[in-house]
């Protein structure tokens, strides 16, 4: 088990990570999501063992291993431009961690020749990284890391420089890798999806904070604060300040914007006082047609739309922005008013404090 | 603005080509419309970069010519070509203000001072960062600096096309959505013919009217996204946009029937498959209904991802993933129907009509 304690790291004025708290368990995948600079890589770097917190303290397996260098800690690293050595083929690639630990010769290639079946990399072994395409350079760097037995294996956006269609089938089988490992899977990432696919426990991170950490489809559908809400939402999260009055949401709208109508307050917030609160409501929630329990209509200004072919985004000018998720092709004219639809128990309520007043069960209808 | 047709191109990196493998781009005959906006689609390697770098002038082809607006520029160096590009990485001066690296382009080409201001602030209102119009572009991010790369290309009306290099690589999701739609407003806005290299498929299909896939050097479709979806004029295409893509099952054909291990399914109309061919029917995942009724299908994986649920399983043996709405029930030994509308016959693994 790793432990994080109260970890701070400050360079210079600057705070890179503030007061993180966690417990990662023996045998879990843990994925820590948020964009660039949230604190992703600072906070591998020091369950690495790269860097030393300035504050707090990391415990592995109960003992306190703050300040223990990298070399001396039983760790994986990929990275996301992938790392080979050059002048190796692929064979002593995978085998130099094992080679440096001066395991036995036929332990080594047992474990490359397992670990290159896993990862379809056993046609290749001879040859030279660079004769390889990117997806199995990186794969390669992959096989390195697992080929080290490693208790706990460091992955810091290991796919984002691969082709779209090369992530997908990577994301599908490295949960299938990690199955059975023992060891602590640390995976970071920008993008909600790949936390979703992947699966396992989410670590949500802003401005170096955690701002949640729990299993990551509970993180998804009750995100304990709009923040981590945004985070875990793409397309964007649609969001807007409202005031509680009675049983209507009254919007309040920044900008120029046109007056929207009132929102009906669900029945399970009814309870909550008169005041300021901020609405919720993911993208694919927003329908072009009535549902069928709740419905609530509103209707906005379109600014853009977009066609991926068997859905479009339909982009409209309500707060800074909404973006409706809708079944088919639809082109609306910019400017348009179009009339949208949503079940007003799937919005997510927060507190002016932006933190959830009460978890939405949006799995209901 | 122009119309850019390529006619007969092909390129090869090597001297004297044999064979067609020898090209890194198949021969191509195409008409690029004015004002058009376009996406060229495919794995790395599949040469699109290739054919981008043909229509910059960064590379002459081997064979064939190039025409904006029918004047031959086969010969001409970019800068001749007046097109701008937009690169995968921020190029800014960093110690310009964003102002001043915006009017680059224009002071450059000694357009008079009260047009460059004019441009200047429409492209900086567009890109919605004039409060930032004043800083120095050292102090920006990534994303920002991005952006004014993006604002630089939009910048001079006179520009024959605008070139994209998969600029949105460096920006966070979050943001991807925000300026992918304001490219989509500066097009409608300015006319100018756009051609955009990505890898990315959310990012081909949202951009582009009309979508160019490429494998191996050769280009396998063009369509506009609905039609790259609906009908996907070739395997490839089906597996590569979409996500999860197309189920590919092998298929016995006979008239207006598909046979699939020992399941029979009925198509809409008879399809006259090439006499030999390898026939397959595809599917994709947004057309396979789990139920009562079809064909049977055991299921290996359901995996939640927010919006949907992709239920993975296997139908006579071939692997087969199904999409469901957001907490849709998975039911107990379910059956697969393909919806008629949704299904597509290959032969050798391109497309053949199916008669209505």
């Amino acid at each position: 088990m790793l432990e994080l304690k109260n970890v701070s790291k400050r360079v210079g004025n600057q705070v890179h990570l503030s007061d993180v708290s966690m417990r990662l368990e023996a045998g879990s995948l843990n994925v820590l999501l948020g964009p660039t600079l949230s604190g992703k890589t600072s906070l591998m770097r020091i369950m690495a063992g790269l860097d030393k917190p300035t504050t707090g303290s990391v415990f592995f397996d109960g003992s306190d291993v703050t300040g223990v260098e990298v070399q001396k800690r039983d760790v994986a690293m990929v990275y996301q431009t992938f790392i080979n050595y050059p002048a190796l083929s692929v064979y002593e690639n995978i085998a130099s961690p094992m080679k440096i630990a001066r395991r036995p010769s036929q332990e080594i290639k047992d474990t490359v020749g397992r670990v290159a079946e896993l990862l379809r990399l056993t046609p290749y072994l001879d040859r030279l990284p660079l004769q390889l395409s990117g997806g199995q350079q990186q794969r390669t760097a992959l096989a390195r890391a697992l080929a080290k037995n490693a208790k706990l294996v460091l992955m810091d956006e290991p796919l984002a420089n691969l082709d779209y269609k090369l992530r997908e089938e990577l994301r599908a089988e490295l949960p299938k890798i990690f199955e059975g490992t023992g060891a602590i899977f640390v995976y970071a990432t920008a993008e909600p999806e790949e936390a979703l696919l992947l699966g396992g426990n989410t670590a949500t991170l802003e401005e170096g904070r955690v701002t949640q950490f729990g299993p990551t489809v509970s993180v998804y559908r009750t995100p304990n604060t709009l923040s981590t809400a945004r985070t875990f939402s793409d397309p964007p999260l649609n969001f807007g300040a409202v005031l509680k009055t009675g049983s209507q949401f009254v919007p309040q709208p920044t900008g120029g914007d046109a007056a929207m109508d009132a929102i009906p307050v669900p029945q399970k917030y009814l309870h909550l006082p008169d005041g300021k609160y901020s609405i919720a409501i993911r993208p694919h929630h927003l329908s072009l047609h009535p549902v069928v329990t709740g419905n609530v209509t509103l209707s906005g200004s379109v600014v853009a739309t977009e066609i991926t072919g068997s859905e479009t985004y339909i982009h409209m000018a309500i707060y800074e922005r909404w973006i409706m998720l809708t079944h088919g092709v639809h082109t609306f004219a910019p400017g348009h008013r179009v009339e949208f639809h949503f079940d007003r128990d799937k919005l997510m309520v927060f507190a002016e404090d932006e933190r959830a007043v009460e978890a939405p069960s949006v799995l209901a209808a | 603005m122009a119309k850019i047709t390529l006619d007969h191109i092909r390129h090869a990196y090597t001297d004297r080509p044999q064979s067609p493998a020898d090209y890194a781009l198949q021969e191509l005959n195409y008409d690029w419309a004015d004002g058009g906006a376009y996406a060229l689609l495919g794995p790395s390697g599949c040469g699109k970069t290739t054919l981008l770098n043909i229509i910059s002038g960064l590379l002459t082809p081997s064979e064939g010519r190039i025409l904006f607006d029918g004047e031959d520029v086969t010969t001409f160096a970019p800068e001749q070509r007046n097109i701008a590009q937009v690169f995968q990485f921020p190029v800014v001066y960093d110690t310009m203000t964003v102002r001043q690296n915006l009017a680059f382009p224009l002071k450059n080409r000694g357009v008079p001072a009260g047009k460059v201001r004019d441009r200047v602030e429409a492209i900086i209102d567009m890109l919605g960062i004039a409060h930032l119009g004043d800083r120095r572009a050292s102090g920006l991010t990534a994303d920002l600096k991005q952006m004014i790369s993006l604002g630089r290309g939009m910048v001079r009306e006179d520009v024959s096309a605008i070139l994209f290099d998969e600029p949105l690589t460096v920006i966070d999701p979050q943001k991807k959505w925000e300026l992918r739609a304001q490219l989509k407003v500066l097009h409608r806005e300015f006319g100018h013919t756009m051609v955009y290299v990505t890898h990315d498929q959310t990012e081909a299909l949202t951009f582009a009217d009309r979508v160019v896939v490429m494998l191996s050097g050769q280009v396998i479709q063009v369509g506009t996204p609905e039609e790259l979806f609906s009908t996907p004029s070739h395997t490839f295409v089906g597996y590569f946009i979409g996500s999860p893509g197309m189920n590919v099952l092998p298929a016995k054909i006979d008239g207006a029937t598909a046979t699939i291990g020992d399941e029979v399914v009925s198509l809409r109309g008879a399809v006259a498959a090439p006499a030999g061919a390898k026939t397959a029917l595809g599917v994709r995942p947004e057309f396979v209904e789990l139920g009562g009724e079809g064909l049977p299908f055991s299921v290996s994986r359901v995996d939640d991802v927010g919006r949907e649920r992709i239920v993975h399983g296997q139908i006579a043996g071939v692997d087969v993933a199904a999409i469901l709405p957001e907490g849709a029930e998975v039911p107990a030994n379910p059956k697969a129907y393909f919806k008629p509308e949704g299904v597509n016959i290959y032969a050798d693994d391109w497309r053949v009509e199916v008669a209505q």
